[in-house]
């Protein structure tokens, strides 16, 4: 059993996913450009790192259309 | 749902069988007429419904079939038989494409990624989003509709034979698919909203009598990849791979749908995939494919070939629905040669 984690103790991890978006788990909202507080409604959200999303600020795969690697 | 319309000789003996109380005992003889091999497994009209009514007993089953069937020894070595050579045939279409794979230079994730970006095919979602009409895209629908009732679910088949760190990735995506602890946001109950308002029936299996071959084939490779403990890997490449082909293609359908005016409640199901899977394929392919593979190189093989047919077989449909629809046919229909319907 690993006990590096109690239940109670709120915990955000990111994770950077190379040539695509940034992972969020346990984010509750995001702020985006415009200053909205967006609630995180799923589990595991991606967030947009190429800006050219149509979904900001949420990653909608458009990056892969883009030439060039971000 | 009850039994689908026999096609041949083989599913006609088996259904005939499955309508009659199990024996108990595994006694079952293969079907007389069963050929000495299958010419075209992929597109064997009667080898495909046969395997998906067995498939079919270990998720809902049928109203005129008894459960016991399910477990029936001699019914399973029909089920295997027919799995052998459909296997078979999966395995030679995917060959050329998963030995491109195999063994390259860099991450996992990274190859599966360029491969799906690579596949060649017809632009399906680009003539919903502008092109289709009404009619083709409600057949669109309903043909899609025998996999998107039961999303997911034969991915769950795999979450206790994964190790602990990538069940919980695999758990973390299928509870985004289950709706988050939302029952009216599971994937399933959105696409029946999307069959519905689109004046479809969103009823699981409605339209299982008027799909070709290669819908069933499409959904009986999930359920062998999923039923399999050996074929764990290919379970997970093909979800990589589906994840990874799907976000932008939702974007076209949710915006063909609001072309046609179905509105807004029809075009939700494919606006939440565009969300949802663009964290998925991150998830199935990174945390998922890439770590499977990491953790025990000697499933690399079977990833390469999951993510492979579920392009292959992709591809095959649009070419199929497209190729109908320019001679002015279609897919969906009641009667299934392995051709397709005149209009
Ligand atoms: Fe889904
Ligand atoms: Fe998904």
């Amino acid at each position: 059993m690993s006990a590096a984690v109690r239940p109670d103790e709120p915990q955000v991890e990111v994770t950077l996913c190379p040539g695509g978006p940034m992972l969020l788990r346990g984010a509750t909202h995001v702020i985006d450009d415009d200053g909205r507080r967006v609630p995180v409604e799923r589990p595991v959200v991606a967030l947009c790192r190429c800006d050219k999303s149509g979904r900001k600020p949420w990653c909608d795969g458009t990056h892969k259309l883009l030439p060039l690697e971000i | 749902m009850l039994l689908p319309r026999a096609r041949g000789a083989i599913s006609a003996e088996v259904f005939a069988r499955l309508l009659q109380a199990p024996p108990g005992v595994g006694t079952v003889p293969m079907p007389p007429g069963w050929p000495d091999h299958f010419e075209d497994p992929l597109e064997d009209e009667d080898l495909q419904v046969t395997l998906w009514a067995l498939y079919e007993l270990h998720y809902k089953g049928f109203e005129d079939v008894e459960d016991e069937w399910e477990w029936d020894a001699g019914m399973l070595a029909v089920r295997r038989e027919l799995e052998r050579s459909f296997e078979a045939a999966l395995r030679t279409l995917a060959e050329p494409h998963v030995r491109a794979v195999v063994g390259g230079k860099g991450d996992l994730a990274d190859r599966l990624f360029d491969l799906t970006e690579a596949f060649e095919g017809p632009e399906l979602s680009a003539y919903l989003q502008r092109t289709a009409t009404r009619e083709q895209t409600e057949e669109f629908l309903a043909l899609r509709s025998i996999y998107h009732l039961k999303e997911s679910d034969p991915q769950s088949w795999a979450i206790p034979r994964l190790q602990p760190a990538i069940k919980s990735r695999l758990v973390e995506l299928q509870f985004d698919e289950y709706g988050g602890g939302r029952p009216e946001r599971v994937h399933q109950a959105l696409y029946a909203t999307t069959l519905e308002r689109a004046g479809l029936d969103p009823a699981y299996g409605a339209y299982i009598d008027d799909v070709p071959a290669i819908v069933l084939a499409t959904n009986n490779a999930m359920s062998l990849f999923g039923l399999h403990r050996r074929l764990n890997g290919a379970a997970m490449g093909h979800l990589g791979a589906f994840e990874a082909t799907s976000s932008l293609p939702c974007v076209r359908y949710a915006a063909g749908l609001r072309r046609l005016g179905f509105g807004d409640d029809a075009a939700f199901y494919f606006d939440e995939h565009v969300e949802a899977d663009a964290v998925h394929e991150q998830l199935a392919l990174r945390g998922i494919c890439a770590a499977l593979a990491l953790d025990d190189p000697s499933q690399e093989a079977d990833i390469v070939f999951g993510a492979v047919i579920c392009l292959a077989l992709d591809v095959r449909f649009a070419e199929q629905l497209l190729g109908a629809w320019d001679s002015d046919a279609n897919l969906l229909g009641p009667e299934h040669d392995g051709v397709p319907v005149p209009a």
